[in-house]
């Protein structure tokens, strides 16, 4: 069984999100990135089934920054390959520009599945897994909590629905899996560990032509109220009345 | 029946030395030798782990293990379970130990938990079997440069409130007498930025030459180490040392007693040697130019933090500057000096609290709060910046609050200079 | 211009919430566009519910497996489906259904697709999709193309469609799945209450001041619909299990409403939390840090406030 990972990184939220607030652009040049916590189950769950059925783990992701950190990581963490895909790309690289590139590179190859993180914080114009699966015409299941090979080229996916109500679902391949959780916490790969592998092992580089963006003119905006909490004045009843009606205004009351 | 065969030599010339073995051989196997002692061997023969096997369970180091008074750890329970059978790789006990040092301080054999705990630590986090609350601030060290996980663009916003004007190296342009080492939980945690702003106020009115390294600054990695992480802390090292070697400076000072011992013993063999002080050791040779203002009026205990006292033996520093202000009454704490008691924050213990209180009937740091509440203390005063929050919170969970007030030395210090209108800023 | 069209999610007792959401939203977008509705259902389950639905035509896509739900099949059935009507906008909730089918279908079709959704504006007949992406921390204006664009849609962005209509029934067959097959459904485990997968926590702190007082966060929760978790303190203190602890060393949640009473707001604290939707703080202190990141605050007594608010919901 080959298995693909796609990972990319996407702005940190330790930090503020670079906006400049006239333009409402985003500077995505002035932003740090990291990893998407996503990617790192998808990741996790591919290395699970690799250590339970001996599967082939390659990593993939687009050159839109600094990546290689990344792949090392999940080098060190277990996959056998890492590939980047190279060109003339850059952080404010969307989604579905992505999805194209690698939807052409893994229609080339001969992976049986491929897991990536279900969502990511920064897809606006579409998450990455159902993207690629629906430009490669694969079959395609998000919000999944395990992934095992069961037996020849079938795998058995648990999916979940809103409640904790869970199903069951047996797929062919190739098959294209968004996850949402891995069966065990992500594995930590220790510092050294990663800088012996970033020092020893090499990253595959595919050169890829970039796709045309399908939306235009996307503008960012900071929702209103940041900063204190605003307080709620007033006797116990009136606390309560305000807090009623915001749980109204946010349709969190439980309807009747 | 047959007669006893010795087993060992009569005599034995070991580098041409007679050794006469008569008086004392061994006639046949003991009990002791029938155990497997392969899972005791894959342990002493990590580097650095070796001298576990030393121990001949007398027994001194679990009269004096912190962790024991609470739980069931100590040294001498590691060997023996060890010697046992029982992986200490897989074994609760292996992050147990903060590595307080004072079990080596009455080890016979020198079985050196400072060496093997890190040793053995990094086998586990290498196989995954490390605390996961460890390893997120191992991750969040590596991502961010601190443990926190806090915003490294953020590391010198506590300057903006400090009262004076803190010099950041790369925008003064110009040597300085002491570069100050400030460290992550006085950077990023509100009562660590209050005392890191009470000794800026304290430097400011002694006219120290300083200045800080602000964002260039990433943790000094040395309880990293401790915890098993010791890729993590050459990483930490390599940048810090790049960093400070960039600029011109007569000597360091450091808040953290955790940073004062990778930098006096760690940072030099990887390049990094400046002569360095903690910032009570700094004070006191400048005690002559302080001017106190005003008088305290309290009682007050000190706490030796175990990488100042017991690791680096500076007992002396932070107990003149508090001997020298006004109005203290200072009571020392039964467990003081040498024999102090332990936060429980280091050798990563900071990061593994919910992991501990499993195997312990209460915190060493809500120990430590009753200690100084039975010596009637208001004030418990402390020089790391583990203590404050720990304390603070073990005041709290023991039902203390109101009663005793934890403050950083450099705290009391700008309060009786006149630099802090009350104990705490705000 | 293209119809609209609303992809219908089938729940325990008819079309979900979230859908009926969506077609409220269709409706007035139709009528400010003079265009019409489609809506998209699957399987015989909830026929009559189908029949009724206030939209200018209804799709029943059935036979196969359409009665239980099956990525797969449903993104195949539905991508033919779209061939046919070619709409102008497509509406599909932001569920597990809405991840497989959105992504699915706009790769599949080639039609853009804007996820998160939580508003569709119109101006001078041009749409604007609002979509709260980066954890909320910002909002996204995204004109909608002019051939015409996918919106996968938050739950709970609009009020739901409960008018009665009669609208134009086109009966649809479906092709079993080749690729995918639903083994079973597993119904959740009730005894354990797990606060990460929780909409709604009240979560107590040390003003809790004691385990006697318990009742009155579980008494809330329950007229809230969620459940009680807790900061380390009260863990610690043996008063609620460890698994209801949020935090640095506890649970990390991103629940719709977090009700914090009695937290001061430790960073250990707020490190397992911050990412809530709507945060909520009742605490003695304003200034502390939990004030910080909150939406709202408040510093009256938890211990009245508390049952006051549970009477009060409960009463209606």
């Amino acid at each position: 069984m080959r298995l693909a990972v796609l990972l990319k990184t996407v702005p940190d939220l330790v930090e503020e999100l670079a906006l400049d607030e006239d333009a409402r652009t985003l500077l995505f040049d002035e932003m740090s990135y990291v990893p998407s916590e996503w990617d790192d189950q998808a990741l996790e769950e591919a290395l699970i089934i690799k250590e339970e059925s001996g599967a082939e783990v390659t990593v993939i992701a687009v050159d839109t920054g600094d990546v290689d950190t990344m792949l090392f990581t999940a080098l060190a963490k277990g996959a056998d390959y890492a590939v980047k895909i190279v060109g003339d790309f850059d952080a404010a690289m969307s989604n579905w520009q992505k999805a194209r590139v690698v939807a052409d590179y893994l229609g080339r190859g001969d992976f049986d599945a491929v897991l990536s993180g279900v969502q990511a914080i920064d897809d606006v114009d579409g998450q990455l897994p159902g993207l690629v699966a629906g430009f490669l015409g694969w079959p395609h299941a998000s919000v999944i909590t395990e992934v095992r090979v069961a037996g020849g080229s079938h795998l058995q996916l648990r999916q979940e629905y809103a409640g904790g109500l869970v199903a069951e679902l047996e797929t062919v391949t190739p098959i294209v899996v968004g996850v949402q959780a891995a069966r065990k916490p992500p594995r930590y790969a220790s510092v050294a560990k990663v800088r012996q592998v970033a020092k020893s092992a090499t990253i595959d580089e595919v050169e890829a032509d970039v796709a045309e963006a399908r939306l235009a003119g996307v503008e960012y905006v900071r929702p209103v109220a940041a900063g204190h909490a605003e307080m709620i004045e007033g006797d116990i009843d009136e606390v309560v009345d305000r807090i009623v009606a915001i749980l109204e205004e946010r349709n969190l009351l439980r309807r009747a | 029946m047959q007669k006893a065969k010795a087993i060992e030599l009569d005599i034995a010339v070991v580098d041409g030395v007679e050794l006469n073995g008569s008086w004392n051989r061994m006639f046949e196997p003991r009990v002791i030798s029938e155990y497997d002692l392969s899972v005791l061997d894959s342990i002493t023969q990590i580097p650095g782990a070796e001298s576990l096997g030393y121990c001949y369970q007398c027994g001194k180091c679990t009269g004096v293990c912190p962790v024991d008074t609470v739980g069931d750890y100590s040294p001498r329970k590691v060997f023996r379970r060890t010697q046992l059978g029982i992986s200490l790789i897989d074994s609760p006990d292996l992050w147990l130990c903060t590595t307080c040092r004072n079990c080596l301080r009455v080890c016979p054999k020198e079985v050196n938990m400072i060496n093997i705990m890190p040793a053995v630590r990094e086998q586990a986090v290498l196989e995954g079997k490390a605390p996961d609350e460890l390893l997120t601030a191992f991750e969040n060290t590596a991502r961010y440069g601190n443990p926190i996980g806090e915003s490294p663009r953020k590391r010198a916003d506590w300057t903006k409130n400090a009262g004076v004007a803190v010099p950041i190296m790369s925008q003064r342009k110009a040597p300085v007498d002491v570069l100050w080492f400030v460290e992550c939980y006085p950077s990023y945690h509100p009562r660590g930025k209050e005392a890191s702003s009470a000794l800026a106020r304290v430097f400011d009115a002694l006219s120290v030459d300083y200045g800080i390294l602000g964002t260039e600054e990433k943790c000094a990695g040395d309880s990293q180490r401790m915890a098993g992480e010791r890729g993590l802390f050459e990483m930490l090292a390599e940048h810090n040392i790049k960093m400070l070697s960039k600029y011109t400076f007569n000597q360091l000072v450091v808040t953290d007693p955790h940073a004062y011992n990778a930098f006096l013993h760690e940072y030099p063999k990887m390049g990094g040697e400046w002569p360095v002080q903690h910032y009570t050791q700094f004070l006191a040779e400048r005690l002559n130019q302080v001017h106190f203002v005003k008088a305290l009026n309290k009682r007050v205990t000190f706490h030796d933090p175990c990488y100042l006292g017991r690791h680096n033996g500076e007992y002396e520093a932070p107990r003149a500057l508090l001997a020298a202000l006004p109005g203290i009454d200072l009571v020392e704490m039964g467990h003081c000096r040498e024999t102090s008691y332990c936060c429980g924050g280091g050798g990563g213990g900071m990061w593994m609290d919910s992991f501990t209180r499993d195997y312990a009937s209460e915190r060493l740091s809500e120990r430590r709060v009753k200690e100084a509440i039975e010596y009637g203390a208001e004030i418990l005063a402390v020089s790391c910046p583990y203590e404050v929050p720990r304390f603070e919170d073990a005041v709290k969970s023991t039902g203390h609050d109101g009663e005793l007030q934890v403050m950083d030395i450099a705290e009391l210090m700008a309060y009786c200079m006149g630099l802090n209108e009350a104990l705490v800023l705000h | 211009m293209g119809p609209i069209l609303i992809v219908l999610e089938n729940g325990a007792a008819g079309v979900t919430e979230a859908t009926k959401e969506c077609v409220n939203k269709a409706k007035s977008l139709a009528a400010q566009l003079g265009t019409t509705t489609v809506a998209v259902g699957f399987g015989k389950q909830h026929v009559s519910d189908l029949r009724r639905l206030a939209v200018t035509k209804v799709v029943i896509a059935s036979g196969g497996t359409m009665d239980l739900y099956n990525p797969d099949a449903y993104e195949k059935v539905l991508a033919e489906i779209f061939g046919n009507v070619k709409p102008y906008l497509t509406l599909i909730a932001n569920t597990t259904m809405g991840l497989d089918l959105g992504a699915g279908l706009a790769g599949r079709t080639q039609t853009p697709l804007i996820a998160y959704g939580i508003d569709i504006e119109e101006q001078d007949g041009r749409l604007t999709a609002i979509s709260q992406v980066f954890a909320g921390k910002l909002l996204a204006r995204v004109p909608i193309p002019e051939d015409g664009a996918i919106v996968t849609v938050i739950p709970g962005s609009w009020p739901a469609d409960n008018e009665a209509g009669d609208p134009e029934i086109e009966e649809w067959t479906a092709q079993d799945s080749e690729a995918m097959r639903v083994l079973r459904v597993v119904e959740p485990e009730q005894s354990d209450i797990d606060i990460t997968k929780a909409d709604i926590l009240v979560s107590v702190g040390r003003g809790i001041e004691g385990p006697d007082n318990l009742p009155l966060a579980e008494d809330l929760a329950e007229a809230l619909g969620g459940v009680v978790s807790c900061s380390r303190p009260v863990v610690d203190a043996g008063w609620l299990p460890k698994a209801r602890q949020v935090g640095k060393s506890g649970q990390t949640v991103k629940p719709k409403l977090y009700l914090a009473c009695g937290i001061s707001g430790a960073p250990e604290h707020l490190q397992g939390m911050r990412d809530a939707d709507l945060i909520i703080a009742i605490n003695t202190d304003e200034s502390a840090s939990i004030m910080d990141i909150a939406h709202f605050g408040t510093t009256a007594d938890m211990l009245e406030l508390m049952p006051a608010l549970a009477e009060r919901l409960k009463g209606g």
